[in-house]
């Protein structure tokens, strides 16, 4: 009779008599979907937290190796659905850079422009849903009502609310609307207010800053060594972000832009705005300073996008068409990560030179980001792990792909 | 009222019945519950669709637009249908007697402090010497419900919330008693009826304009939120660290049963607040007074100013009820040790200074022990009938300080700069220290037959339907 292996963290055999192990999730309201953690609990104290995944796996990889990279985009913005456009731009450009395409100006700055907004648009959800996960109500749906104005300008100009298929390796499927930049700008107009309000019901707000302040501090050793990457390594004081750093297949898009990386250098953010300042107890690192940073590059993707309406105005060109569906890939290997809301996404493609790829391979910014959670979690009490899973702002769909 | 339900009986050829001590004693007793238990299930049911109206208010939404016309005011009517039709669960791994009792320990425990609390002069179920105390002690017992559901749901996350329960309400309580103990101490009595009736007049005879009991007040609102487990305090039923807590196994009417209390409990502490910081049913303007709807016009006119008093003593609780639910929309949740240090290290001190301070300002105000103590002028109690039984003189220097009638400095001001309408009084402890709970010692004037052997006798208070009793506001 074979015997049965079993994986001791989720066994209760080893239990010191006054632990308990508890599972939290994959039902758990804020384990941010089908998460599941198990929890080795001593009264309130967490002693160890072991991530479980896999509840949503949907063989995306599989699945891009039976389409081609056309038919591969809805697939692609399926995986961080809550930043479907950045999802099909990092497939888009893998597959331009696999096929030596480079995008027109025009291309360019819409391109710009859709992915800073759907950036905003992520990290108002994860804003709202950390406010959510410490208990605060009103911020997550005064946050999801900003993100639905997002979602509106989406829709007007693909159709579709989260899924849009709009960014597709070539091009894009259709130019802006007319009068679709001028509702962009008057979104713009009334969301800079609404920034404030958030900051004061949450970055400044006394329970807020005790709840998150010097909880689950990541260094930046740390952070690099785990491979984390976005908000979560920048706000451990990391000023890394492939948007300026990144291959130049990617910078070139951001080319002539100006804007700052989010990241505590030297004790000092980049200071272009009045900020709330960081408070006395907050500790690089932490979960405050992750918040904090999304926050920040919340104003960033406003700047971007305005010079994004402005440059895209000024070109007159006619978009071309994208990639023919079936079209012929250039044998090779391409593989490119690109800046999404939630971390470096990659890409890899392997051709040989027939229209659907031999191997897709999807490098997931939350997969790495949530692989640190054990050792944040490691001796905090019960009520944090919400606070620290919250402030990795992690998306299922892409984790488990 | 009494009278009627006799002529009721009668009618029915029931007389018998009437005769019979223990019968009437329950019908009464049962009319009565019935009466409060409407009023405040009434109330929750506004308070359930309120806070959903200001949550919505407070988070740019509209909050139920559809079940009873424009703004949805039949929605509590909805959900408590919709509760009523859910299928009842009970998990397979719970302790089936205690998981199906504590819904109902919990919701007695929020819903009899009621039967001790005054509405307005006389109109208490229960009369008591000692209600503030009953209150607090049978409002504690709360905790035991959800402890109780937590033990019994057989699920670790339950267990979770009543060990947070236990240890958040148990240390809350102790500030609350504290705070509580303020007005007490400047009333000299236990009796929610005349810390109440003591705060007649202007805004400025209410005890909030001390400033011990004004700071008491802001730490008992803390307390009351964090002891009703209102957010920025609700750990017990976190929803986004132990799922729903206690209530996690909990599914239609049981779990309704816990909602209701939690409400019950919210305007139960509201109110006591009003009562002991607030006036209770006096406005900030003596609007009774000033309309002759007080006793001495008549007994239409004492009902008036009674209703009067109630519903500003409910606007005070509806409003302490809003504060609650605007905090609870607004803040974020605290984490259980800072609960713990929230109340240990702010609360009990805080509260034990505003203590400390109260009795010694009692002491040197009222010029110490080495002054005799003057007679102190008292407004007219407004539920009296004649005004004879409530001349009570303090004998100089024989009654001990605490036990003196408004001993504040300020509301002495206040009471000699007000108006008309107050007839002042003299206190004569010949009357006051007699203990009240001696039988033989009261005068007997109730309706209730002498020949009962059936008392309740907790607390051996006059037995009475609204105001009938003619021993005063007790």
């Amino acid at each position: 009779m074979p015997v049965e292996r079993v994986d001791p963290d989720l066994v209760e055999f080893d239990l010191r008599s006054d632990e308990m192990l508890i599972n939290m999730g994959p039902q758990h309201p804020s384990t941010h979907g089908v998460l599941r953690l198990v929890l080795r609990t001593d009264g309130e104290v967490v002693s160890d937290l072991t991530p479980n995944i896999g509840y949503l796996h949907r063989c995306a990889e599989k699945i891009g190796e039976n389409l081609s990279p056309r038919q591969f985009v809805p697939y692609a913005d399926r995986l961080d659905y809550l930043a479907g456009m950045n999802m099909d731009l990092g497939w888009s450009m893998a597959v331009e850079k696999l096929l030596g395409f480079v995008p027109s100006e025009r291309l360019r700055h819409l391109r710009v422009l859709v992915c800073e907004l759907d950036r905003i648009a992520s990290h108002l959800v994860a804003a709202g849903c950390y406010g959510l996960d410490l208990g605060s109500f009103t911020p997550f749906v005064w946050c999801f009502r900003e993100r639905e104005r997002i979602l509106l300008l989406f829709e007007e100009l693909c159709g579709a609310r989260l899924t849009y298929s709009y960014i597709t390796p070539g091009g894009v499927t259709s130019d802006l609307p007319k009068g679709w930049l001028k509702n962009c700008e008057k979104f713009l107009a009334e969301f800079e207010p609404v920034i404030d309000e958030l900051h004061a019901t949450l970055t400044s707000n006394s329970i807020f800053i005790h709840r998150t302040a010097n909880i689950g501090v990541l260094s930046p050793e740390m952070a690099v060594d785990y491979g984390c990457t976005g908000p979560v390594l920048r706000g451990s004081g990391v000023d890394w972000d492939l948007r300026r750093d990144g291959e130049p297949v990617y910078t070139r898009m951001y080319e002539g832009y100006k804007f700052e990386v989010i990241a505590q250098v030297k004790g000092k953010y980049p200071e272009d705005l009045p900020y709330p300042a960081v408070p006395r107890e907050a500790v690089l690192g932490d979960c405050w300073h992750r918040f904090y940073v999304r926050m920040l590059e919340v104003v960033q993707s406003m700047k971007l996008i305005r010079q994004a309406m402005e440059k895209y105005s000024q070109t007159k060109e006619v978009l071309a068409e994208p990639i023919k569906l079936r079209q012929k890939l250039t044998v090779g290997t391409a593989y490119l990560e690109t800046e999404a809301p939630k971390g470096q996404t990659g890409f890899m493609l392997i051709s040989d030179g027939s229209p659907v790829p031999w191997r897709v391979r999807i490098r997931s910014s939350s997969f790495c980001n949530l692989s640190v959670s054990a050792e944040l979690c490691r001796g905090c009490l019960i009520a944090d792990v919400p606070a620290v899973i919250g402030s990795l702002d992690i998306v299922l769909g892409e984790i488990d792909r | 009222m009494a009278q009627a339900l006799i002529n009721i009986l009668d009618h029915w050829g029931l007389h018998g019945l009437a005769q019979q001590g223990w019968l009437w004693y329950l019908v009464v007793g049962l009319v009565q519950v019935a009466l409060i238990l409407a009023l405040v299930m009434t109330c929750v049911a506004v308070y359930t669709w309120m806070e959903r109206k200001i949550s919505g208010r407070i988070q740019d939404r509209l909050g139920p637009t559809r079940v009873g016309g424009r703004f949805g005011w039949l929605q509590p009517a909805a959900d408590g249908l919709k509760l009523l039709c859910k299928e009842d669960l009970v998990p397979a791994a719970a302790d089936g007697l205690l998981f199906r009792a504590a819904p109902y320990l919990t919701f007695c425990a929020a819903f009899i402090p009621y039967l001790a609390l005054p509405f307005a002069p006389g109109w208490v179920v229960q009369p008591m010497d000692t209600a503030a105390f009953f209150i607090l002690a049978i409002g504690g017992l709360e905790v035991f419900g959800v402890i109780l559901a937590g033990y019994a749901s057989g699920s670790k996350w339950s267990l979770y919330g009543a060990m947070r329960e236990a240890a958040q309400v148990v240390s809350f309580e102790i500030p609350l008693g504290m705070c509580v103990v303020v007005p007490v101490l400047m009333a000299g009595t236990m009796n929610l009826t005349e810390i109440a009736q003591q705060q007649a007049g202007w805004l400025t005879s209410w005890n909030l304009v001390n400033p011990f009991a004004l700071v008491t007040f802001f730490i008992y609102m803390v307390c009351a939120t964090a002891g009703t487990n209102r957010a920025p305090f609700d750990l017990p039923e976190a929803e986004s660290e132990l799922v729903a807590g206690f209530m996690t196994e909990y599914s239609g009417f049981r779990w309704s049963m816990f909602f209701m209390a939690e409400y019950s409990a919210m305007f139960l502490l509201a109110l006591l607040g009003a009562l002991l910081f607030c006036g209770g049913w006096n406005g900030p303007i003596p609007v009774a007074t000033m309309l002759w709807l007080t006793p001495e016009y008549g007994d239409i006119a004492a009902f008036a100013g009674n209703f009067l008093g109630m519903c500003s003593l409910i606007t005070k609780g509806v409003l302490g009820v809003i504060f609650m639910m605007w905090l609870r929309w607004t803040l974020p949740r605290l984490r259980i040790d800072q609960v713990m240090t929230t109340c240990l290290k702010y609360c009990v001190p805080l509260a034990s200074i505003m203590l400390v301070g109260t009795m010694v300002s009692i002491f040197v105000l009222r010029g110490g022990l080495s002054h005799p103590i003057k007679p102190v002028e008292m407004p007219a109690k407004q539920n009296q009938r004649t005004g004879r039984d409530c001349k009570l003189k303090i004998r100089e220097g024989h009654a001990s300080p605490l036990l003196l009638r408004r001993p504040m400095v300020c509301g002495k001001i206040f009471w000699q700069s007000r108006g008309t309408g107050f007839q002042p009084v003299e206190f004569d402890t010949g009357k006051m220290p007699v203990p009240r709970w001696r039988p033989s010692a009261r005068k007997s004037s109730h309706t209730r037959p002498q020949s009962s052997n059936f008392q309740f006798s907790i607390f051996n208070s006059q037995f009475s339907i609204f105001s009938l009793s003619r021993e005063g506001a007790c």
